[in-house]
Parts: C-alpha cells; sequence; structure tokens
C-alpha cells in the first residue's frame, strides 16, 4: 500500500485520520458544523470492524466513548459548542479515571446556540478549564486539512500515552474547507501500556502514569470517579491521598509541556511577533508570505498544555501580536509567561482576519508599552 | 468460583446502612452470576452514583463507577466494543429515571444486551432522602416534607414501553424468585430489566412510619401482588388498591437485541 492523495474537507480529513490512528469506536450526536465527522464515521467504521453509534445526546456520547476505552478500543466523538458544555461532566471523569479518550469540537461562535454555521474559537478556556476541579489536559488546534488527518492521528497517540482525554480544538472554517490531502498507507501508533502483572491499577510509574487495565483482559480493576487509592479504590477522606492523585494528574502533563509542544517557529529574530493556532494561522501565514522576513510567527498545533518556552525563541521580540476568533483567550493564557507587551486581535462572527486587518495590529504594535492592548477591527 | 469469589473481599465491610437492603440484591446478583458459571474475565459490572451504585465496588471482577444517572451509556459503549462481556449494570431509582432517566429509555429502546439492576428504595439514599420521581404519591421525604405530590414512575412499565427484552419486579423480601430473576435476566439476550423494591431505612423507612427494617419487609410481603393475580383481578375489573404493586415477570421477548456477537 502507499500513500493516497485526496480531496477532503476537514472533518473527513479528521474521521480518516481516526481510522487510521485505529479508532475503532465513535459515539456522537449530531451538531452543525462537525456533523461530517460523525457521518464518516458512520460510513467506514462498520467496513474495517469498527462500531458507530450516535446516542441520545452528548453526556451519553462522551460516556460510551469512555466505557468503550476501557473496554481496550481507541474511541472519539466529534461535536460543536452546545454538545461540548454537555460533555464536561464526563470530560471531568475521564481526567480523574485516567482514560485515553479523543474528543472532536468543531467550534461556532457561542454562548449559547449562537451561530451555528460560522466559526469561532471560543471553547479554548472552556476545553482547558470547563470541568470541575484542577485537572490537566492536551488539545491540538489544526489550520489545514492535512493536519486535520495527522493532528488527530497525533491526538489517539497523545491520549494513549499521557492517558488522558485529548482534544482537537478545530472551527468551521477548517472543518469545512476542501484541501488536497495524503492519506497515509501507515501512520506510527503509539499504544497505551497495559497493566502488568502485580502492578497496582493506579500507580503512577517513572512518567506518572499507570499501566492500563483494560476490562476483560483479567486484571479485575475497580475504575472508580471518586478519590481513589492506588489501588483503585475509593479513598475519599483522606486529604493527603486526594493531594497527591490531582497533583500527580496534572504533573503527568504539565511536566512534560516541553515534550508535548508542537509549534512553527518563524524568523525568531523579528521585533513584531504572530502568535496563532487554528485558522488565524493561514491570514498571518499569508501577511508574512506578503512580507518576507518582516515578521516572527509562533503557531500553536499545540495549545493546551500551552507551550511557554516557545516564547523565548523570539529574543527581540518587542511585542506579541494575538489574532483569536474569540475575545483574546489564549493571549490571557500569553500574559502569564511573558512580560512583552501583548496586543489583542480578536474576532467574532466567523470571518477569518485579513491581511489588512492584521497590518491594521501592526501598527498599534509598532509604539505599544502597554501590558496589553486590544485592537478593535 | 464460588459466591464468595464474586466479592471483592478487600474492600469489605461494605458501606451500606444496619438493614440496608442493598447488600441482599448485591448478594442475589452474585448468587446468579456464581449460578451461571461466569468467568470474572467475561464479567463486567457498571454503576451510576448513589447507595445503590456503590455496588459494583464490592463485585470482584472488573468494575466501573461512573457518573450519576449515566451508567447505561457507559455501559453501551463498553458492550459494543467487547460483545462478549456479561455486562450487569447496578443503578438506583433517582439515578435510573431522574437524571438517567433519557439514557434509561435509550438503552431499553436499542435493547442492548445488559443486565439492569434497579434498587428502589423511593428516596434519594445517598444524600439524605430527598424525594425521587419513584417517591409514591404523598410519601415524606426532605424534599416533600409535606407529602409528594406528584406522582411516581412505574420504571417496569416505562422499561416495557421503551422496548427491554425482558422485564422483571421482585422485592428484598423475595430473594429466591429475585436470585431466579437476574439469572432469566442474565439469560435473556436484549436489554434485561429488573426492579427490586428495597428498604433504606435510614432515609425512607424512619420518615415514613416504618422505623424498623422488619415493617419494611412486612410491608413489601402484604403489598406485593402476583402477576398472574393482578392480572385475575384485573379480568374480573377489580381495581387493585393504591398501597399494592405487582411483582413477577412483566415480559420476556425476543426482539433483535444490540451489542450480541452474532448480530454485530
Ligand atoms: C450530577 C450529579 N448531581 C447530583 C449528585 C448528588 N447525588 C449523589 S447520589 C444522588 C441520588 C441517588 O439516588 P438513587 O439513585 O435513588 O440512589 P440511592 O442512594 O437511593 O441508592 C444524588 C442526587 C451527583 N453525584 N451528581
Ligand atoms: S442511606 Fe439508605 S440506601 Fe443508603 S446505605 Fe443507608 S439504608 Fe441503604
Ligand atoms: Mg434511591
Amino acid at each position: 500500500m502507499t500513500d493516497k492523495t485526496d480531496f477532503l474537507n476537514g472533518n473527513v480529513a479528521c474521521a480518516e485520520g481516526a481510522l487510521a490512528a485505529g479508532c475503532r469506536f465513535f459515539a456522537g450526536y449530531p451538531i452543525t458544523p462537525s456533523t461530517e465527522v460523525a457521518e464518516r464515521m458512520a460510513l467506514r467504521l462498520p467496513k474495517v470492524g469498527g462500531v458507530f453509534i450516535q446516542m441520545e445526546d452528548e453526556l451519553a456520547s462522551a460516556a460510551a466513548i469512555i466505557g468503550g476505552s476501557w473496554a481496550g478500543a481507541r474511541t472519539m466523538t466529534a461535536t460543536s459548542g452546545p454538545g461540548f458544555s454537555l460533555m464536561m461532566e464526563n470530560i471531568g471523569y475521564a481526567t480523574f479515571t485516567e482514560t485515553p479518550i479523543v474528543i472532536v469540537n468543531v467550534q461556532r461562535g457561542g454562548p449559547s446556540t449562537g451561530q451555528p454555521t460560522m466559526a469561532a474559537q471560543g471553547d479554548m478556556l472552556q476545553c482547558r478549564y470547563g470541568s470541575h476541579g484542577d485537572y490537566s489536559v492536551i488539545a491540538l488546534s489544526p489550520s489545514s486539512v492535512q493536519e486535520m488527518y495527522d493532528l488527530t492521528v497525533k491526538a489517539f497517540n497523545l491520549a494513549d500515552r499521557f492517558r488522558t482525554p485529548v482534544f482537537l480544538m478545530t472551527d468551521e472554517t477548517i472543518g469545512h474547507m476542501r484541501e488536497k490531502i495524503t492519506l497515509h498507507s501507515n501512520v506510527e501508533i503509539i499504544p497505551r501500556r497495559e497493566l502488568k502483572e502485580g502492578e497496582l491499577p493506579c500507580a503512577p510509574d517513572e512518567n506518572g502514569v499507570p499501566g492500563f487495565g483494560t476490562f476483560g483482559m483479567g486484571h479485575n480493576v475497580h475504575i472508580t470517579g471518586l478519590t481513589h487509592n492506588e489501588k483503585g479504590y475509593p479513598a475519599t477522606d483522606s486529604a493527603e491521598i486526594h493531594e497527591k492523585l490531582v497533583r500527580r494528574q496534572v504533573r503527568k502533563i504539565e511536566d512534560f509541556r516541553n515534550e508535548i509542544a508542537d509549534v512553527d517557529i518563524v524568523n525568531p529574530d523579528a521585533e513584531l511577533v504572530f502568535i496563532s493556532y487554528g485558522a488565524p494561522t493561514r491570514t498571518v501565514r499569508q501577511l508574512l508570505n506578503d512580507n518576507p522576513d518582516t515578521y516572527g510567527h509562533l503557531n500553536l498545533r499545540i495549545v493546551w498544555p500551552f507551550p511557554d518556552e516557545s516564547l523565548l525563541a523570539f529574543k527581540n521580540a518587542k511585542a506579541f501580536i494575538i489574532p483569536e476568533m474569540n475575545l483574546g483567550q489564549i493571549a490571557k493564557e500569553v500574559r502569564q509567561h511573558t512580560n512583552i507587551p501583548i496586543v489583542v486581535v480578536p474576532k467574532l462572527g466567523g470571518a477569518l482576519h485579513t491581511p489588512a486587518e492584521l497590518l491594521k495590529a501592526v501598527e498599534v504594535a509598532k509604539t505599544v508599552k502597554k501590558p496589553v492592548t486590544e485592537v478593535r477591527l | 468460583m464460588n459466591l464468595e469469589d464474586w466479592y471483592r473481599q478487600d474492600r469489605l465491610p461494605h458501606i451500606y446502612c444496619a438493614g440496608c437492603g442493598n447488600g441482599t440484591i448485591l448478594n442475589c446478583t452474585l448468587r446468579a452470576v456464581e449460578e451461571l458459571d461466569y468467568k470474572k474475565e467475561e464479567t463486567t459490572f457498571i454503576s451510576g452514583i448513589g447507595c445503590s451504585s456503590r455496588a459494583a465496588g464490592y463485585t470482584s471482577s472488573d468494575s466501573l463507577h461512573t457518573t450519576h444517572g449515566r451508567a447505561l451509556a457507559f455501559a453501551t459503549g463498553l458492550k459494543l466494543v467487547k460483545p462478549r462481556q456479561h455486562v450487569i449494570v447496578f443503578t438506583g431509582d433517582g439515578d435510573c429515571s431522574a437524571i438517567g432517566g433519557n439514557h434509561f429509555i435509550h438503552a431499553c429502546r436499542r435493547n442492548i444486551d445488559i443486565t439492569v439492576i434497579c434498587m428502589n428504595n423511593n428516596i434519594y439514599g445517598m444524600t439524605g432522602g430527598q424525594g425521587s420521581p419513584c417517591t409514591p404519591y404523598g410519601a415524606i421525604s426532605t424534599t416533600t416534607p409535606y407529602g409528594m405530590q406528584e406522582q411516581p414512575f412505574d420504571l417496569c412499565k416505562v422499561a416495557e414501553a421503551a422496548g427491554a427484552n425482558y422485564v422483571a419486579r421482585w422485592t428484598s423480601f423475595h430473594v429466591k424468585e429475585l436470585t431466579e430473576a437476574i439469572r432469566v435476566g442474565l439469560e435473556t439476550p436484549g436489554l434485561s430489566f429488573i426492579e427490586v423494591m428495597t428498604q433504606c431505612p435510614t432515609s425512607f423507612g424512619s420518615k415514613n412510619k416504618m422505623r424498623q427494617v422488619t415493617q419494611m419487609l412486612d410491608m413489601f410481603r402484604d403489598n406485593a401482588v402476583l402477576k398472574a393475580k393482578a392480572d385475575r383481578d384485573a379480568a374480573k375489573g377489580i381495581l387493585p388498591s393504591p398501597e399494592k404493586f405487582v411483582v413477577g415477570q412483566f415480559v420476556r421477548r425476543n426482539n433483535p437485541p444490540l451489542g450480541v456477537e452474532a448480530a454485530k
């Protein structure tokens, strides 16, 4: 088998990436603009020995893929804002029970039902913080159809390596646009580490990740969303066990920020540096093309955990310009890691930033002194 | 394996109050599993949240203690990926019919090959005795201090109407019949729903003039009407009195199930 070239939309490419990564169970509930992911999985999964199911809602979709994951499959769901909100409860369950799952959020304009057919990046903080309690997650953000495919594959590997929910935080633009794409005949698969005999089901290894006690393999594990000890048994009254568990689960991801980081660094000597992820990356790239060697660019393929060390690559930076299709969600995170002035370029409503709008931000950035300045487009 | 082997010995004794009916129901379930000679690696217990749902933590094979009301959705995913597993779900009246009501209806409709054991104590036990969708009309709970003003669900009718292949109701008093019903439920492909009326002396009995555990068990014995008798009465036009409830097997049918290996 050889690689295959195709011309697909982003959502279909995402489904194909999942299949290539060995995803064999998908549970979902239709919602614009993510539905093509489910439809493609419904069509393709039965042909490769997998199972597709349309659940009664997104609470159930998230629950079903967690159940499927404990049965040993790579599992996924896809949704958009309203469904993402419903998934928060079981996302928390997945983080606390260390269940590998992949959740695709094809973002649309919110809050509430908002703009069903318009692109947005308004769920970036919800993705990081939306469920209750302290936890950490991994989130990827593709800016092309090819990346929809490649990063979906990567999402499954990260989910298994870190035993955590991994989010593909894309948007309507990338989900619905068509581009040429290479479908690989072979993708790298890094399987989850099975629990070894004699190993406790919730005791961490040297990476802070326990072995996975797949159901039906004779491990006889008990898995609970209550605070649990290393055996996996409820231990809700112990402050010590609770703190140790929460901190370990956060650290198993945060300590590997730099291993997880996946960024493009362009023109690191530049004084004015764009930071972007997802659809706005495309406009930034166009501007850089039109004005070679003028601006720096940090493109984030992985947004969470935030790859803060990559900011240090821009030694001459006088300002970071951050175009986002929200009111500056990742700009807040950048602010926590740098004293360099930040120019926030929010855009709501669904249209991409234009190069002219980015140039307007450049003009502001040239003389900016305040820690944070918002450009009104 | 014998019955003790099905208990997770290093987690005993369990958290249930003295006189709670849940231990009896767990015991009947494990006895049925043992009678069927299931293997541990083929048997998975899944539950939601509540006193009843803690039962999954006391079984010795793989078990998943999930979120409130959602056990059936978790179970659906697990069963579809591993159809060879015998999947048994423990749930409570609140877990199953309030927060999990939609999942319950849809699991029955799909007729997914899972056995659901609902411990109906007519109350939210774990949170200290609030009213549930199964709290009888007029009954006292901490959130119905003047008596419940809503009608309760008949969970078996819901399960039957929604499409479950096997539906039965017994009580914690009817230990033999209950064990047998669970066994039949486990052997019936598709969704098997077994409702067990059970006593929560702490949060229900104490507020509803049944302070003694024996009073509740006597009530189950006296108020349970066998299905055959209820049918005969109905044919004669005799109306059931409101404190009575019907026990027995309501349906056993052979509609196509989801999540069994052959049908996959
Ligand atoms: C989302 C959510 N809401 C509320 C609760 C609190 N809660 C825990 S158990 C319970 C009621 C359980 O009642 P039931 O299912 O009848 O079980 P029982 O304790 O009576 O066996 C509630 C409301 C919760 N854990 N999660
Ligand atoms: S509160 Fe009620 S249901 Fe819960 S353990 Fe006590 S008696 Fe049983
Ligand atoms: Mg109850």
